[in-house]
């Protein structure tokens, strides 16, 4: 039963759509103090090379080096969350070419793909992963055994910071002042809520979780090193958060339902069912749900009736006249 | 008399090339509603954002209650007891009521981590009750109209607990009805012994409302008198400085030409999708100023752009001397003759960053080029000749639009769209945000079109304006318009304003 494609589906999606998951949380923290950083991609991609050359380099206990290893990954993405956060907040560059500029200077090709190359981590499996650790009397529960407890332990921390991310937003005064600054920041400059700072704390916040989630790729999902490893993933969870109307609890479905997606060709695969003559369609399918994600709510009308924050991407200037 | 609430002693700011507060002295005593009275750019706003923290002095001090004070913020501000209400509120549109209370809300139950809007609903609803402020403290500012939304600004700064309450022109936005009602609460308020600054420059506003007014030119201060000895000509004189002879229409003045535009059952969506315009029918004939009064965003945008063919009609018809026209169609509208001074001059009526020579052709060039090309010196020719003729003040022809100044902005827009055989002329709020003088340059060009045979179609949300141009005036309610049947009525453009008609207030006078 534990071996169903739907079981396996699902507890697949789950763990595909971790990395996801922590993407579109750092991006939801961001877009809702009205920055919206494309650079998701590239903050992942250095993030991932970050982690997985923390694990090769230093030697200590497992659970000890896997903890540094997410910690250098979060430092990593904060790091080139900063350049854009410096970029358009206190620059007012363009948020969507500041964004897409991070994404190809730090993406496939540019900055992680250097590193990689440089620190000699390609074509070697990670020395440490993050894998299934509760006892297998609960993994072998009839269907929820591999979906909930056969997963690795940054699943379990991704869920943590969904429930904490949505209690922040809407139980807590930072989360009220984070979302007065991206909705309208000129009425919390009023009230005396720092628009510059929250808006640079939540960037920053947006990078760690990208470079967590870049770790997650290389150190659970595919635990090794190649250029381009997060494979857009990036995109897919800017696509997310617009899906999810920039709410996490809704941020986990939607990464579970595009992990699945993710999951769903190898699976197939595996089970040498063949649903035409081509794998590409099944392939191809995440990156078509984005596009068509991104297409349905690029009007600035339909963003609005989604909930997305009405100073989404625009600079915050003090002086009126 | 007792220490004042409010003393500014030699505030000066200056700006890139404007003075705007030059050495003022402004002092408002506890108790008191201040008028702070002036023209569009007399310094009225920049002396309420010095007194706020948005702005810094250049020289200059301030005391509030005989305290020395130094405001680096707007929060700085509201926590010594100082808050404003502006003109683009500052309210966050998809909170709710209590929400955004609770945002500005450093005390008590605000301060702490956790937050929980509802335990401030009673509060608000009390607040609400007291000052004639209803609200409910759970509706989504969004969903509420403008005038609950300046209620809502001003529960918010009572929430504060604000001594001192500055309103930035607060009747802008407001019925005739809805702004007696503020004024019976600034009244309220300012009983309590807190202070009311009331920022103006509509003299009949300030005479209702105020003990006492301050003068505002060129920012300087020119008087502070008490209203109770002043009148509003001599507060006219001392706000102009000068007799401005208001252009007026001659009473009832020629015979109606013929028909010329005629509007039919006209239904248009608004930008979210919604109708806008419900129905309208009217008639335009030649030479006569058609006034359409209400309170902004009751569908006069979309009948403006519908008319001018830039928003296309879901129902009805429009004709131009009988001959249908196409909905939807700009080109095809100018054509027939119709030209359209649009409410948002420089982000509608011209492409900013281009020069005013090219501004100014943007409705002729495909008929003066020659094929692919554009020529360049013929526009230059056209564009200095039409600063000549317009009086527009400005560098030259290859300077960009953005640069000039709202007045000379709204001449190139007149002077490009008065080209040409005009039969119809729409004008959108063409006088907003203007100078005396430049309003009354827009005015004159309005009755010379009409003189010249054209029928104007001017909306307008200043009463003055629309009484002093009328032939007729019509009233634009939710879409829908009804005629007023005397032109010169206060009261009844006031009533319908309000979306009431008179019958229907005679028989309420006569219900027990």
């Amino acid at each position: 039963m534990n071996n169903s494609l739907l079981v396996v589906l699902i507890a697949s999606g789950v763990a595909y759509g971790t990395p996801l998951l922590f993407a579109a949380l750092g991006e939801l923290l961001a877009e809702r103090s009205g920055v919206l950083n494309l650079g998701v991609e590239g903050m992942m991609l250095v993030g991932a090379v970050m982690g997985f050359w923390t694990v090769e380099r230093v030697h200590a206990g497992t659970a000890v080096t896997l903890v540094l290893a997410l910690a250098i990954a979060a430092v990593a993405g904060t790091v080139m969350a900063a350049i854009h956060a410096f970029l358009v907040i206190t620059l007012r560059a363009n948020q969507i070419v500041s964004g897409l500029a991070l994404t190809i200077f730090a993406g496939a090709a540019g900055l992680s793909s250097y590193l990689g190359n440089d620190l000699n981590l390609a074509d070697q499996p990670a020395s440490k992963t993050f894998h299934a650790f509760l006892p297998s009397g609960m993994q072998d529960i009839p269907v929820i055994g591999p979906i909930l407890f056969g997963q690795n332990a940054l699943v379990y921390v991704s869920w943590l910071c969904v429930i904490a991310v949505g209690l922040y937003l809407s139980r807590t005064r930072p989360g009220l002042n984070v979302r007065a600054v991206g909705e309208s920041p000129a009425a919390a400059d009023t009230m005396g809520i720092n628009v510059t700072a929250y808006r640079y704390a939540h960037t920053l916040a947006g990078g760690a979780f990208a470079g967590v989630a870049g770790a997650t790729v290389t150190l659970a999902i595919t635990p090794q090193w190649v250029d381009g490893i997060t494979g857009g993933a990036g995109w897919i969870a800017i696509a997310l958060v617009i899906f999810a109307f920039w709410r996490p609890e809704l941020c986990l479905v939607g990464a579970y339902f595009f992990g699945a997606l993710q999951a769903l060709a190898p699976q197939l695969q595996a089970r040498n069912i063949s649903l035409g003559p081509t794998t590409l369609w099944t392939n191809s399918l995440p990156y078509v749900m984005t596009i068509l994600v991104l297409v349905v709510v690029s009007s600035g009308t339909a963003r609005r009736r989604l909930g997305a924050p009405s100073a989404l991407g625009t600079a915050y200037v003090r002086e009126e006249h | 008399m007792a220490q004042p609430a409010v003393s500014m002693r030699g505030i000066t700011k200056r700006f890139p090339g404007v003075l705007a507060n030059d050495c003022v002295d402004f002092e408002a005593a506890p108790g008191e509603v201040h008028a702070l009275l002036g023209e569009n750019g007399a310094g009225k706003s920049t002396l309420s954002h010095v007194l706020t923290g948005l702005y810094h002095p250049d020289e200059g001090e301030i005391t509030l209650f005989g305290e020395r004070v130094a405001f680096t913020s707007p929060r700085d501000a509201i926590d010594a007891g100082v808050c404003m209400v502006h003109q683009h509120f500052r309210l966050v549109e998809r909170f709710t009521v209590a929400e955004n209370l609770v945002l500005g809300d450093k005390r008590g139950a605000g301060r702490r981590f956790r937050i929980d809007p509802r335990a401030v609903e009673s509060q608000v609803r009390a607040l609400g009750e007291r000052y004639h402020l209803p609200v409910d403290p759970h509706a989504h500012v969004w969903q509420l109209g403008v005038g609950e939304q300046q209620r809502v600004e001003i529960l918010n700064a009572l929430y504060q607990d604000a001594r001192v309450l500055i309103l930035d022109e607060p009747t802008a936005v407001l019925t005739p009805e809805e702004a007696d009602t503020l004024f019976l609460t600034l009244r309220e308020i300012a009983a309590e012994g807190r202070t009311v600054i009331f920022i103006s420059h509509k003299l009949h506003e300030v005479m209702a409302v105020s003990d006492r007014v301050t003068v505002l030119r060129a920012g300087k201060v020119i008087a502070t008198v008490p209203t109770a000895g002043a009148s509003a000509q001599s507060l006219a004189s001392l706000m102009i400085g000068h007799d401005v002879e208001a252009a007026q229409r001659p009473a009832n003045g020629r015979d109606a030409g013929a028909e010329v535009l005629e509007v039919e059952g006209l239904w248009a969506q608004g930008d979210r999708g919604v109708a806008a315009v419900k129905g309208v029918s009217l008639t335009l004939r030649a030479g006569e100023v058609v006034a359409v009064a209400g309170v902004a965003g009751n569908g006069q945008r979309e009948l403006a752009e519908t008319i001018a063919g830039v928003r296309p009609s879901t129902k009805g018809s429009l004709r131009v001397d009988g001959r249908h026209l196409k909905s939807g169609d700009v080109r095809a509208s100018f054509d027939a003759g119709i030209r359209y001074v649009p409410e948002d001059r420089l982000g509608t009526g011209v492409s900013p960053s281009l020069s005013l020579a090219m501004n100014l052709e943007l409705r002729s060039y495909r008929k003066s080029s020659l094929g692919p090309f554009l020529r360049l010196r013929k526009m230059r020719e056209n564009a200095e000749k039409a600063i000549v003729d317009f009086d527009i003040r400005a560098p030259g022809p290859d300077v960009p639009a953005a640069n000039l100044s709202g007045g000379n902005l709204q001449k190139v827009v007149i002077a490009r769209e008065f080209a040409g055989e005009m039969k119809v002329l729409i004008a959108a709020s063409p006088t907003r945000g203007l100078d005396v003088s430049a309003v009354a340059t827009v005015h004159s060009y309005l009755l010379d079109a009409a003189a010249r045979g054209t029928a104007v179609l001017l909306f307008s949300e200043d009463l003055d304006e629309i009484l002093a141009l009328n032939d007729r005036v019509v009233v634009m309610y939710e879409g829908q318009l009804s005629e007023v049947a005397d032109r010169e009525s206060i009261e009844e453009i006031g009533l319908r304003m309000a979306g009431g008609t008179p019958d229907a207030a005679a028989a309420a006078a006569e219900a027990p």
